[in-house]
């Protein structure tokens, strides 16, 4: 890299420019952020391709066999002598499948409730931000309220009211949306409250107020100079928050208020598990419980990397 | 309403009129009521009046919470006015509506830090064609045309539009936001102390750089500083504002050789000059007073070498003195007595 030839002058492509940035050597010197991003890489891409890597498809009632319940991991089942790796549960389902698509489904609620959340968050705050007065006193007041009360009770006081709303017939279809909702309502104030705060700063800034001489619309100023000086802090608590999502799905799923127990997440597949805890079934739980754990921490440790990548005091 | 020492308003760009600027700086109403205490505003500028003539730099100087800079925001419409009028070739700039859109484009702004005046975030060549992306100027690939043209007046090159701010030194940002400013082909720009950010040996090449786009496209400059040496290179004619009144307009030369209120004379004494090698320095002696609460009658009296008691009282009007002005009773005696010597 070092040393300057007309080469190196030459503006690079868009790839280059990426691997060469200071997050992707940040990147490329932390193990702990290598390894996190592996094993999310690993999980993810596990998730993604649950059909056509698992053994047997979990959703599938003509396939399963009760008799098949309650096999130990790696052990012949007694009565139909199937092997399963994991395991299976109390209606005989392959426990390592039903991870995968359970990670499927958390992931899918995880990522869709923290953009959810981003979206709004983002919008509110760089409304209030930028507009300040009044809206900005409303809207943050409304945040302060809301953060008032833990926000797995929000989500579920949402999950409930949404129920109520939606035809009976609907709800288990509709059940993985107003989970999205529900979380990514809960989740809203952490995003409008950093975004609000990054636009305070960069609105006195001169580049906005040269935008704002020549008379360049609030929407446009907003979009174009400011959301994207202000995106770095948000996408640090947009992975962090990825784990929390999960978790939180993972929370409503043990309660018993998530997705239908028909398309088990990996919440789901704990609350089945911990009920079996005591009888010796412990395959249940402990292997969705490490799946779970596993997709969280690395998550989370990306976040953290991020966090510490994006600070300038750090560097 | 006839205003003392400018020439007939046909000359004027650019026409203030006891322009005001008051800011609110209560506490909020919950404190207010809780602790008794009372509004209080902030008056940033006084019913400030002055002619800015077609093709010359105005300067206006003043030590930091003098105004100068309020009345830059209010001139491109950053800042609305308490009152008064600022009056533009003639139209008077209020709102928001298409006369006042046609006008925008009249005039820019530079400013006084180029590391925060240039999205870092956009391509050179992005930011310097926004003004003519918003004001509609040119489409298509006469945008870049453009874009490298005014990358070259301002002597970088056209390459440069490919790259970001973060890629450039802070005299060649200025460069950028130079380039910039002249994009929307105004006639009149706002410069806001344009190079108080810069190293000493930049800002004499950006000072000249502006002088000579100056006398290329024809521009009227206000340029406001608390660099007197600066103002000395670039200024016509300079107005002198303290603590949001203007107390002296003059002609440059006239200022620098022969200025008139006391508070002009204070602040000349201050500056560090060759010239003046060997001699001593006189300091400016006491601060400048807390804007929210100003002292009454002429706001220098405090610190006025030729204070009387009316200063205490009254504020002095705006004695007209040659070309200019100059608001100080004693001034305005000692000029009296001159022309009629007894």
């Amino acid at each position: 890299m070092a040393g300057i030839d007309p080469e190196q002058m030459k503006p690079r492509g868009r790839i280059y420019r990426m691997w060469d940035s200071d997050i992707a050597w940040s990147f490329r010197h932390s193990p702990v952020a290598m390894l996190a991003g592996l094993v999310a890489l690993i999980i993810v891409l596990a998730a993604a391709l649950a059909p056509w890597i698992a053994p047997f498809n979990p959703y599938d009632p003509a396939l399963l066999n009760l008799m098949d319940g309650f096999t130990p991991p790696m052990t012949p089942n007694a009565f139909t002598g199937n092997t399963y790796w994991l395991g299976t549960d109390n209606q005989g389902r392959d426990i390592f499948s039903t991870i995968l698509y359970g990670t499927r489904i958390s992931l899918f609620v995880g990522i869709s409730a923290v953009l959810f959340a981003m979206i709004l968050g983002i919008t509110l705050g760089l409304i209030a931000g930028y507009r300040g007065g009044w809206v900005d006193s409303l809207l943050m007041r409304v945040a302060d309220v809301q953060l008032s009360f833990p926000s797995i009770l929000i989500a579920l006081l949402i999950f409930g009211v949404a129920r109520g709303f939606i035809p009976p017939a609907l709800r288990e279809t509709m059940a993985i949306w107003v989970l999205i909702v529900a979380i990514g309502l809960s989740d809203w104030v952490q995003y409008a409250r950093v975004v609000r705060g990054a636009t305070m700063v960069e609105k006195n800034k001169e580049y906005v107020q040269a935008a704002r001489v020549i008379g360049a619309h609030p929407a446009k100023i907003l979009v174009r100079h400011i959301l994207p000086n202000v995106m770095g802090p948000v996408l640090v608590i947009a992975t962090i928050g990825l784990a929390l999502a999960i978790i939180a799905e993972a929370t409503l799923s043990f309660l018993g208020v998530g997705v239908p127990p028909t398309q088990p997440s990996l919440g789901t597949l704990i609350r089945i598990g911990q009920s079996f805890l005591f009888s010796g079934e412990w395959w249940i739980l402990l292997f969705p419980a490490i799946a779970l754990l596993a997709l969280a921490l690395s998550v989370n440790l990306l976040g953290d990397w991020l966090r510490d990548a994006l600070n300038p005091r750090l560097r | 309403m006839s205003v003392p020492g400018c020439r007939p308003m046909a000359e004027a760009l650019l026409s203030i009129r006891n322009l005001s600027c008051v800011f609110d700086v209560s506490k909020p109403w919950l404190n207010r009521v809780i602790e008794r205490d009372e509004r209080r505003f902030l008056t940033a500028v006084a019913s400030v009046t002055f002619d800015i003539r077609r093709g010359e730099t105005f300067a206006l100087v003043g030590e930091s919470g003098s105004g100068k800079s309020t009345i830059a925001k209010m001139i491109v419409g950053l800042q609305p006015p308490s009152g008064g009028e600022i009056i533009f070739d003639g139209t008077p700039m209020r709102g928001q509506g298409g006369d006042m859109r046609r006008l925008r484009r009249r005039f820019q702004m530079i400013f006084q830090d180029p590391f925060a005046s240039l999205n870092p975030r956009w391509r050179v060549g992005d930011i310097i064609a926004e003004p003519i992306r918003t004001f509609g100027l040119l489409r298509g690939s006469a945008v870049e045309r453009e874009v490298e043209r005014l990358l070259d007046v301002v002597g970088l090159s056209g390459r440069d539009r490919e790259k970001f701010p973060h890629e450039f030194s802070g005299g060649q940002r200025q460069r950028i936001a130079i380039a910039r400013a002249l994009s929307s082909r105004p006639e009149f720009i706002v410069c806001d102390e344009p190079t108080s950010a810069l190293d000493v040996s930049v800002q004499a090449q950006i000072l000249n750089l502006m002088r000579d786009l100056q006398d290329e496209f024809g521009l009227t400059y206000l340029f406001i500083s608390h660099d007197l040496s600066v103002v000395r290179h670039m200024a016509n004619r300079i107005g002198v504002l303290y603590l949001g009144r203007l107390v002296e307009v003059a002609e440059g030369k006239t200022l620098f050789r022969d200025p008139s209120h006391p508070y002009t004379r204070m602040l000349l004494d201050a500056v560090p000059d060759l010239e003046m090698a060997g001699r001593r320095r006189r300091r400016v002696e006491g601060e400048i007073p807390n804007p929210i609460d100003p002292p009454s009658g002429c706001h220098f009296h405090p610190r006025c070498p030729l204070v009387e008691p009316r200063c205490r009282n009254e504020a002095p009007p705006e004695f007209p003195r040659g070309d200019g002005m100059a608001a100080c009773f004693a001034v305005d005696r000692a000029a009296t007595k001159e022309a009629a010597p007894t």
